[in-house]
């Protein structure tokens, strides 16, 4: 029930920011929208704690601001690697431990580690993801592995 | 006020087209596809949010910044699933990634022939690898890396 009134809460609420226009008519058409692909989803089985992850809420804004200062730190360290005449790379791939307990929190470890630049996630398996790194240094500021203690923390919250 | 607005996001552009430029830079420059994902990379994240947060600046307080803000998540979930979807495919195809020839000396020192040397095999590999490889051998050169 949580699930579905968070996901009707949250629909409504990008129906409004999106048409910008408060006419009752307007709203009424939003309303019926909503009502129609909650149904829709409900009968595909979809509102879960996976589509909906209502529980993640309290520690993923504070993960988010984080994870960006890491996404401007870790494109100087590419860009300076690409404007280097040497170009230094040392490409490896190494296996980063997943200590997540749901499958929700590996894609957020995973798609992390993707947007970090210079580290790609190749393959997802288990409690073990393949990274490819652009550098040995980028590779093993993954493998200390602040990003899984982080998202490992975001979800032990719910 | 409205300098000082026009300023910021004039500088926010700029570094966004910078960083746009160096992403392209990248993908000219780096060996093999694997390592070029990384110079993408780049314009997905810090390229277009900076852009995205200089048209916010632009707009100021109002529904065109949410729009654009709805736009930022969106890239932020979406891209670093497609890169993620492009590079496991070729992965799983047996493309095998690009390591670079580890001589004892470090890789500082390398004189501009070796490079040059270096990145035809690179290129060689990218478009050699899909045929002749098998996952079991793309694991291999994985484990080794290890």
């Amino acid at each position: 029930m949580l699930h579905i009134i968070s996901l009707s809460a949250g629909l409504f609420g990008l129906w409004l920011l999106l048409s910008g226009i408060f006419k009752p008519l307007i709203i009424f058409f939003g309303v019926v929208s909503v009502l129609l692909v909650v149904w829709l989803a409900r009968r595909m089985d979809l509102v879960d704690h996976e589509a909906v992850p209502v529980q993640l809420t309290g520690g993923i804004l504070g993960y988010w601001i984080w994870l960006a200062k890491e996404i401007a730190v870790a494109n100087y360290a590419v860009a300076r690697v690409i404007l280097d005449p040497k170009l230094p790379i040392s490409p490896v791939m190494v296996r980063v431990k997943a200590t997540q307990k749901t499958d929700v929190g590996r894609v957020i470890h995973a798609n992390s580690i993707t947007l970090t630049p210079g580290t790609v996630s190749v393959e997802l398996e288990g409690d073990e993801i393949l990274v490819h790194a652009l550098t040995q240094e980028l590779a093993d500021g993954t493998m200390e592995g602040s990003i899984d203690r982080r998202v490992t923390a975001v979800e032990g919250r719910g | 006020m409205e300098i000082v607005q026009d300023t910021i996001s004039w500088l926010l552009i700029l570094g966004g087209a910078a960083f746009l430029l160096i992403g392209g830079l990248g993908l000219v420059r780096l060996p093999d596809f694997y390592t070029r994902i990384h110079a993408a990379g780049i314009t997905d994240t810090m390229a277009s949010e900076l852009l995205l947060v200089a048209l916010m600046v632009q707009a100021g307080f109002s529904l065109v910044t949410v729009k654009l803000i709805i736009i930022g998540l969106f890239l932020f979930f979406t891209s670093p699933t497609a890169t993620h979807a492009v590079a496991n495919a070729a992965f799983v195809a047996g493309l095998k990634p690009y390591f670079a020839p580890k001589p004892s000396a470090p890789a500082q020192e390398k004189t501009s022939e070796e490079k040059a040397g270096e990145e035809k095999i690179g290129e060689e590999k990218g478009v050699a690898g899909a045929p002749s490889g098998p996952v079991v051998q793309a694991e291999k050169g994985a484990e080794s890396s290890n």
